[in-house]
């Protein structure tokens, strides 16, 4: 009998795929930082205007690039850490093509006009149905995987993934529950404040399990194996994790505060939000506290580089969030440019760069080379990428406290003492700012790019790789 | 919400909270028979990967049951448990009914004075005229543009040529109740040579360029538009019809432009203030428009 391998095919086209979007997100995205500061630049065409090109951006970085990488990933890891190939390597192959079939399809109906106008579910039904079916594949691929699984134990990364799967298979069908009135039209079954609490239930936990538990899941594979020690506490895992998906589901409404929702969700989002804190902080602490006794290979990995500011990144915003969904703060920071800059140091400091990180670390295993092309470029890449982001972040949060201050302030006769065109002109410098910032993480990207195709044209092959022996401890 | 629905956001509620209660106090100790801090849980994957089973940080347990008090804390004093008001008695709609009594209070000082006073007062004193003039800015300007001359399709306010009128009364009701402006579509109603001989007409009446037998022969026709727009084109402000004899053209005075007009008509709107400003700032603003296009200031 032939030697079973890992199927590393798919990874390999998810892996590449990441990158590949991960480009294309970023430049749109810096197009539209571009457009904010000389609106010019939609060179007065429908399809490049910001309102369409926004949820293009949007979606290209947490669906195409994030969802490539989650998906190669999870793909990699889940093989390694149960001893045994895919379930499935036609399934497998169906969701890599299906995946890229969706995002294909949202980049072309976005930027035409056709939308749900559902924020990061914009795309239509009958790409929600694609995407139903590619996601019920990947289910059934990822757990099938773990069914046939050659260890007893199920290794930390695979509950993260697992609730990442689960729950993102739910919010996308009750938040795209609409009924097609054509091909490209449709009206969500929900109206009102009912609408808006199923779309922030759903908003809110793509944050959580899309951008959170899957990245997780990605933290807890990459962190440990390349500063080569034991996760720091297996008891903080389970705590976490527990703690990290039940009280996630909550925290939806903070989206909503001081609108028409009821007061009492409200409180509960503001309340659950707050709770977050703690067991979103438990996967920092097992991120960062893996390299005790491990702390010089920060000194000469860039990849370890990479992946421990991610998390520390990750720190940083998931104690923002809760800060900000009480409602005394949201008061000042809802609606400015402190919400996207929130977002961003999740997005970028977060998301793209353990994204990158892992890439770094297994992009010369599937092209059977012991490191990247050049260890100097990913050295540069991180200090690039991590004062983009500072840029970005502090930019934006001057831009949005500014921007909070100046609407709420009042003359002595209760007259406002701005109009809104002053607080946008006072946004300028900083959205100038910004442009720099997000300029200097796309050219990180491409650095990446040429790193990776140096790697991968140097790389002695495509050679498949034997499944490990389970160890006779587990 | 019925007292079912009510019910089930309580127990789950309490239930989540409850839960990570209990996951913090089942995994903050050392347990018989696990492996100690400094040994592995004894299980190995992909070769290398293993796990500490180190116990939770202390300031982090601290702060997960301190953001637990907290929860529990507010969900008793604010509403959250389904139909439970909460003992504060708080609500977003009473906070906002409170804020606004509490500006009330501040300003009414200001604002009795002010109501006391005529138009021509108004427009004369200073502190009218500033608060005029920021709330101009903040509510008009994105229409009429910041320095008050309009922008194609939005009136210029500080000239002499009133739509419906620029006596104080007239400009308060616009602001109050606001305009919707329209001109019926009259293409249906005439051939494209008569219509290019009104375009002519309309034209000769503001003495622009004109090709006058055309306009001679689309004179006749002009009697229909006269209903509105007055025999000699001066227009009817209680209409809102614009005199079409000045040089103040609002959608733009060539041939083209007073065609589309013509043949689509128009459809335009001053969205009401009253709900937004209410009474007293809207007396206040029709001063200070008031003010602005006869030049009233002291």
């Amino acid at each position: 009998m032939e030697k079973e391998t890992y199927n590393d095919h798919v990874v390999r086209q998810f892996t590449l795929a990441t990158i590949l979007w991960g480009v294309v997100g970023m430049t749109v995205g810096v197009l539209l930082a571009a457009q904010l500061l000389w609106p010019a630049l939609n060179f007065d065409l429908p399809w490049l205007t910001y309102s369409r090109l926004r949820p293009l951006h949007t979606n290209a970085v947490i669906f195409a690039f994030g969802g490539s990488a989650l998906m190669g990933t999870s793909f990699y890891i889940v093989q390694r850490t149960c001893h045994v190939r895919l379930f499935s390597d036609r399934l497998a192959a169906f969701v890599f093509w299906g995946w890229q079939a969706v995002i294909v399809a949202v980049a072309i109906t976005l930027p035409l006009g056709i939308t749900q106008s559902k924020e990061y579910a914009e795309a239509e039904w009958p790409i929600d149905i694609l995407i139903t079916f590619v996601w019920v594949a990947y289910a059934v691929v990822f757990f099938g995987t773990i069914a046939k699984r050659r260890v007893g134990h199920i290794y930390v990364a695979n509950w993260f993934y697992a609730a990442f799967i689960i729950t993102v298979a739910v919010l996308h069908i009750f938040n795209n529950l609409v009924i097609p009135v054509g091909l490209f039209k449709s009206y969500p079954i929900y109206s009102g404040v009912v609408d808006a609490m199923v779309q922030w239930w759903y908003g809110h936990n793509a944050v959580g399990f899309f951008l959170t538990a899957g990245f997780l899941g990605m933290m807890y594979y990459f962190i440990p194996k390349q500063a080569n020690r034991p996760v720091y506490s297996y008891r903080l895992s389970i705590v976490h994790f527990w703690a990290l998906i039940s009280v996630y589901m909550w925290a939806g409404p903070h989206h909503l505060h001081y609108t028409s929702l009821p007061d009492w969700a409200q409180s509960l989002g503001m309340v659950f939000s707050l709770i977050l804190l703690a067991p979103s902080w438990g996967g920092m602490i097992n991120g960062i506290m893996t390299l005790s006794g491990a702390w010089h290979k920060l000194r000469t990995d860039p990849i370890l580089k990479f992946l421990i500011v991610a998390v520390s990144f990750y720190g940083m915003s998931t104690f923002e969030g809760p800060m900000m969904a009480i409602k005394t703060v949201n008061a000042l920071s809802h609606y400015t440019d402190w919400t996207i800059g929130h977002v961003h140091s999740g997005a970028l400091g977060w998301v793209a760069m353990v994204s990158i990180g892992s890439i770094y670390a297994l992009l010369p295993k599937l092209f059977d080379r012991k490191e990247m092309h050049s260890v100097a470029a990913i050295d540069l890449h991180f200090w690039i990428a991590t004062i983009g982001v500072v840029l970005y972040m502090v930019a934006m949060w001057i831009a949005g406290v500014t921007q909070g201050l100046m609407w709420r302030a009042s003359n002595e006769d209760g007259t406002l003492s701005y109009s809104f065109i002053e607080s946008l002109e006072a946004t300028y410098p900083f959205y100038a700012i910004r442009l720099l910032g997000g300029a200097l993480f796309l050219s990180g990207m491409l650095i990446m790019v040429w790193n990776s195709y140096h790697t991968i044209r140097a790389g002695s092959g495509q050679a498949a790789v034997p499944v490990m022996p389970a160890s006779e401890t587990t | 919400m019925s007292s079912g629905w009510s019910w089930f956001i309580i127990i789950l509620t309490l239930a989540n909270i409850a839960g990570c209660w209990w996951l913090l106090r089942r995994y903050s100790g050392q347990r018989p028979g696990e492996p100690g801090a400094d040994e592995t849980m004894g299980h190995v994957w992909d070769g290398d990967l293993r796990e500490y089973n180190q116990p939770l940080p202390l300031w982090w347990m601290m702060l997960f049951y301190l953001t637990i008090f907290f929860g529990i804390a507010y969900i008793i004093l604010y509403p959250a448990l389904g139909n439970y008001k909460g003992v504060l008695g708080w609500t977003q709609t009473g906070q906002y009914e409170n804020e606004l009594q509490q500006a009330r209070n501040r300003y009414s000082a200001i604002y009795d004075r002010l109501a006391e006073l005529s138009f021509d007062e108004l427009a004369a004193d200073e502190q009218a005229m500033g608060i005029g003039h920021r709330l101009f800015v903040i509510n008009c300007s994105v229409c009429h543009g910041s320095d008050a001359r309009g922008a194609p399709t939005f009136p210029n306010l500080t000239d002499a040529d009133w739509l419906y009128g620029g006596e104080p009364d007239a400009i308060l009701t616009s602001i109050l109740k606001g305009r919707a402006g329209m001109m019926p579509p009259m293409g249906a109603t005439m051939d494209d040579q008569t219509i290019d001989n009104v375009v002519q007409y309309v034209l000769s009446l503001s003495g622009k360029d004109h090709d006058s037998a055309a306009a001679a022969a689309g004179k006749p026709m002009f009697a229909t538009c006269s209903a509105c727009h007055g025999l000699d084109g001066r227009g009817n402000q209680s209409l809102g019809a614009p005199n079409l004899t000045d040089d103040v053209w609002l959608y733009g005075s060539d041939a083209a432009r007073i065609r589309e007009g013509i043949v689509n008509g128009r459809a335009n709107r001053m969205p009401a203030h009253e709900d937004l400003l209410g009474p007293e700032r809207s007396r206040i603003m029709a001063a200070y428009i008031y003010q602005l296009s006869h030049e009233r200031a002291p």
